[in-house]
C-alpha cells in the first residue's frame, strides 16, 4: 500500500501547530487577534505569489520571475497614478493585463523552444527588475484618495486587531486556486503535466495550451500580488521585494509540494507562508535574536522538508518493488 | 586539440569582438593602455579584473552544469568566505591563514552541496537553494549584520594589488582557470564528468565513480566561490554579507549559457564560459561608457540572454538543420541533431 499523498501536507500542519504552541508557551501574548491579523496582513503578497508558485511547482517547473514582477507592478502603479493621472482601478487592469501575458509569453518560450523553465523566468527576472528600473529608480509615493479608502476597509477583531482587506484578499486567492486545481479540467492538467509530460501527452494533455496557461497565472498572481503590495505599502520601488521567489519557493516546499511536480496542495502552502510569519513574528516578540535566523531557520526548514520528501520516495518505492529495490539502490 | 578548440569557442569570440567594439565606439579611448607607478591601467585591463569574480565562479559552474547539475548557492559561499576570511584576519592571524580559512568554508559549503546531490540524490537546484537561502544568513551571523572591515595589506592585496603590473586577480582567475582546463582536459576527468552528465546510470554501470566525482565538482565549485568571495572583500578591504556576491550566481550561470554550455550537461568548454564571463563585463563597461543610465543594463542582459536562448534552442538547431538540408547545401553538422529528449529531462 502506498502512503497517502496528503502525508506530507499532515507534517506541515503538524509543524505550524507545534511551532505555534512552541512560541505561545513562551510568549502568551502571541495568541491573540492582533497577531493573527498582522501574520496575515504582513504575508499577504507572499502568499498570493505563492500560490502562483504552487502551480508552476506543481507542474514541473520554476518561476524566478515573480520577485521582479511585484516590484514592477508596484512602481507601474505608482507611475501611472501619479504622472499619466489614471484611476487606480484601471491601473489595477493594466498592470494585471501586462503582468499576464508577461508570464503567458515566458510560458510560450519554455513550450516552443523548449528551454528549461529555470533559465527562462531567469531571463524574465532580469527584465522585469530591468523594466521597473527604467520606470523609475526612485521610491514614487501613491497618494490617491482610492487607497486610501481600500487601506481603510478593515474588520476590527474584539482586542483591536485590524483583518485588512489584503489579508482577506489572500485568502481568497488560496480558495479559488483550491477551485481551479481541483475542481477544473485546467487543475487537473497541472496535475497531469507534473506526473510525467510524456504521459500526459499521451492522454491527450494539451501541453502548449496548458504551459502557458500555468506561466499565465503565475505571472497574473504575481502581478495581484504587486498589486497588493503597493496598497500594503502605498508606493512603487523598484529595489522592493528582492529574493521574494526564493520565499515563495520556499514557501511551497515547506507546504509538502513535491519538486518534482506532480504532488501537493495549495493548502499545504498557506501553512508553509503562515509558518514562515510565524518565525519573523517569534523573531520580533523575542527582540533579542537578529533578522538573519529567519534565512538560517527557513533554510533548516526547508532541507527538513526535502529530505522528508526523498525518505518517503524511499518507502514507496520500497513497498512497490520490493525485488528490484535493492539493485536500484547499489 | 587547439585547433577544434578554437572552432567550438569561435561564436563566443566573435560576441566578444562585438562588445568590444561597441565599447570602443562608445568611449574610443577603450583600448588605451597606459603604465603608470609600475602597474597596468586602462579599460581593458578593468574588463579582466573586475570580471575576475564571474570568471572564477564560472569555472566552478561549467563543471556542476556539465554534470547537469546547478549550483545556486555560490553567491552565498562568496560571502560567508569573505566574512571567515575578514573574521580570520580581524582577530590577528595572518593574511595567507585568512585566505585558507575562507578557502575551508568554501569546501565545507562545496561538500555539503555534493553530498545533498550525489549521497541523498536530491535534484541539485532544491540541493543548492538550501544553502543559497540560509548561507547568507550564516554569512550574516558570522559578521553580526555589520560590514567587517580589515586594514591588512596582505589580504586586501588579493583584490586590489597588483603583481607584475597586472591585477592581482587577474592572475588569479588566469591561473585558476590554466589548472582546471589543464586538470580536465590533459587527464580523462573531463571526460568522465560530461559521461556522468549524459547519462549518470550508463556512466555508473561503465565503472564511472559518479558519486565521488559529483562530490568533487561541487567542491570545486565552493572553492571558486570562496576564491572569489576572498577577491572580492580585499577589494573593498571588509566583508559585507549583506551584498557580496548578491545575484552573482546568476552572472556565472549566464556566463555559462553564454558559453554555449548546454544546461541539460555533457560537453563543456571551460575557455568559453570564461570568455562568457568577459562578454557579461565587456557589456556592462560599455553601458557605463556610453552614458546610458545604468537602470538599461539589466533589460540589456534580459535581451542577451533571450536571443541566446532562442539560437541554443533545440528546436531551433532542429529547423536551421533541416532548412540547410532541404536547400541542398552541405550541413557543416555530420551529427544529426539530437532527437527529442524525454520531457522529464528537460528540468532543472
Amino acid at each position: 500500500m502506498r502512503h497517502s499523498p496528503r502525508l506530507p501536507l499532515y507534517v506541515t500542519l503538524a509543524t505550524f501547530l507545534l511551532a505555534l504552541i512552541a512560541c505561545v508557551a513562551q510568549f502568551p501574548a502571541m495568541l491573540s487577534w492582533r497577531v493573527a491579523a498582522n501574520l496575515l496582513t504582513d504575508n499577504a503578497f507572499l502568499g498570493i505569489v505563492a500560490v502562483g508558485m504552487t502551480f508552476v511547482i506543481l507542474s514541473g517547473g520554476i518561476d524566478l520571475s515573480v520577485g521582479s514582477v511585484i516590484a514592477f507592478t508596484s512602481v507601474f502603479l505608482a507611475v501611472l497614478i501619479r504622472d499619466a493621472g489614471i484611476h487606480p482601478l484601471a491601473a489595477f487592469a493594466l498592470a494585471l493585463g501586462v503582468s499576464t501575458l508577461f508570464g503567458a509569453a515566458m510560458g510560450a518560450i519554455i513550450h516552443h523552444l523548449e528551454m528549461p523553465p529555470f533559465i527562462v523566468t531567469l531571463a524574465g527576472m532580469f527584465l522585469m527588475r530591468g523594466m521597473a528600473y527604467v520606470l523609475s529608480t526612485d521610491s514614487v509615493p501613491v497618494t490617491h484618495e482610492f487607497y486610501g479608502w481600500l487601506q481603510s476597509l478593515y474588520w476590527r477583531a474584539p482586542d483591536g486587531g485590524r483583518f485588512r482587506l489584503i489579508g482577506f484578499l489572500m485568502i481568497l486567492t488560496f480558495l479559488l486556486a483550491m477551485l481551479a486545481l481541483h475542481r477544473t479540467r485546467f487543475g487537473q492538467n497541472v496535475y497531469a503535466l507534473g506526473g510525467s509530460a510524456q504521459t500526459a501527452q499521451l492522454m491527450g494533455v494539451p501541453l502548449a495550451r496548458t504551459t502557458i496557461g500555468i506561466y499565465a497565472v503565475s505571472g497574473g498572481l504575481a502581478g495581484f500580488a504587486g498589486i497588493v503590495y503597493s496598497l500594503y505599502t502605498s508606493a512603487g520601488y523598484s529595489l522592493a521585494t528582492v529574493g521574494v521567489e526564493l520565499d515563495a519557493i520556499a514557501a511551497v516546499v515547506i507546504g509538502g509540494t513535491l519538486l518534482s511536480g506532480g504532488a501537493g496542495f495549495v493548502l499545504g502552502t498557506f501553512f508553509g507562508v503562515l509558518i514562515m510569519g510565524l518565525i519573523q513574528t517569534y523573531i520580533v516578540f523575542d527582540g533579542q535574536l537578529s533578522s538573519w535566523w529567519t534565512k538560517i531557520v527557513i533554510g533548516g526548514l526547508l532541507f527538513a522538508f526535502i529530505l522528508l520528501q526523498k525518505v518517503l520516495g524511499w518507502a514507496t518505492t520500497a513497498r512497490i518493488r520490493p525485488a528490484t529495490a535493492s539493485a536500484a539502490r547499489s | 586539440m587547439i585547433k577544434a578548440t578554437l572552432r567550438r569557442i569561435a561564436p563566443q569570440l566573435a560576441i566578444l569582438a562585438l562588445a568590444l567594439a561597441l565599447n570602443f565606439i562608445v568611449f574610443p579611448d577603450f583600448f588605451s593602455i597606459r603604465m603608470q607607478n609600475g602597474r597596468l591601467y586602462g579599460n581593458l585591463v578593468d574588463v579582466l579584473n573586475r570580471g575576475a569574480p564571474t570568471a572564477l565562479l564560472a569555472i566552478g559552474m561549467t563543471l556542476v552544469i556539465a554534470t547537469r547539475g546547478i549550483d545556486l548557492s555560490v553567491g552565498a559561499v562568496m560571502a560567508i568566505a569573505g566574512a571567515v576570511a575578514a573574521l580570520a584576519v580581524t582577530s590577528g592571524h595572518h593574511w595567507t591563514a585568512a585566505l585558507g580559512a575562507g578557502l575551508l568554508a568554501g569546501a565545507v559549503c562545496g561538500l555539503w552541496n555534493g553530498f545533498l546531490v550525489a549521497v541523498l540524490g536530491i535534484q541539485p537546484i532544491v540541493a543548492t537553494l538550501v544553502l543559497m537561502v540560509a548561507g547568507r544568513g550564516v554569512a550574516q551571523l558570522l559578521t553580526e549584520g555589520a560590514i567587517l572591515t580589515f586594514n591588512d595589506p596582505g589580504l586586501s592585496g588579493l583584490g586590489s594589488g597588483a603583481i607584475l603590473a597586472l591585477p592581482t586577480p587577474v592572475w588569479i582567475w588566469v591561473g585558476v582557470a590554466l589548472a582546471a582546463g589543464l586538470l580536465v582536459r590533459r587527464t580523462a576527468l573531463g571526460m568522465l564528468i560530461e559521461a556522468v552528465g549524459v547519462n549518470e546510470r550508463s556512466a555508473r554501470l561503465a565503472g564511472v565513480d559518479s558519486r565521488a566525482l559529483l562530490i568533487a565538482v561541487y567542491l570545486v565549485a565552493g572553492l571558486c566561490a570562496a576564491l572569489a568571495g576572498v577577491i572580492v572583500a580585499g577589494d573593498i578591504k571588509g566583508a559585507d554579507a549583506n551584498n557580496a556576491g548578491l545575484w552573482m550566481e546568476l552572472d556565472a550561470i549566464l556566463a555559462v549559457v553564454i558559453g554555449g554550455n548546454s544546461l541539460l550537461g555533457g560537453r563543456f568548454s571551460i575557455a568559453a564560459s570564461l570568455l562568457g564571463a568577459l562578454i557579461i563585463q565587456s557589456v556592462n563597461s560599455a553601458i557605463l561608457l556610453s552614458g546610458m543610465p545604468v537602470e538599461f543594463n539589466l533589460v540589456i542582459k534580459a535581451l542577451l540572454i533571450i536571443a541566446i536562448l532562442v539560437i541554443q534552442s533545440p528546436k531551433v538547431k532542429r529547423a536551421v538543420y533541416l532548412l540547410r538540408a532541404s536547400t541542398g547545401q552541405p550541413a557543416r553538422e555530420t551529427r544529426p541533431p539530437a532527437p527529442r529528449r524525454p520531457a522529464e529531462e528537460g528540468r532543472t
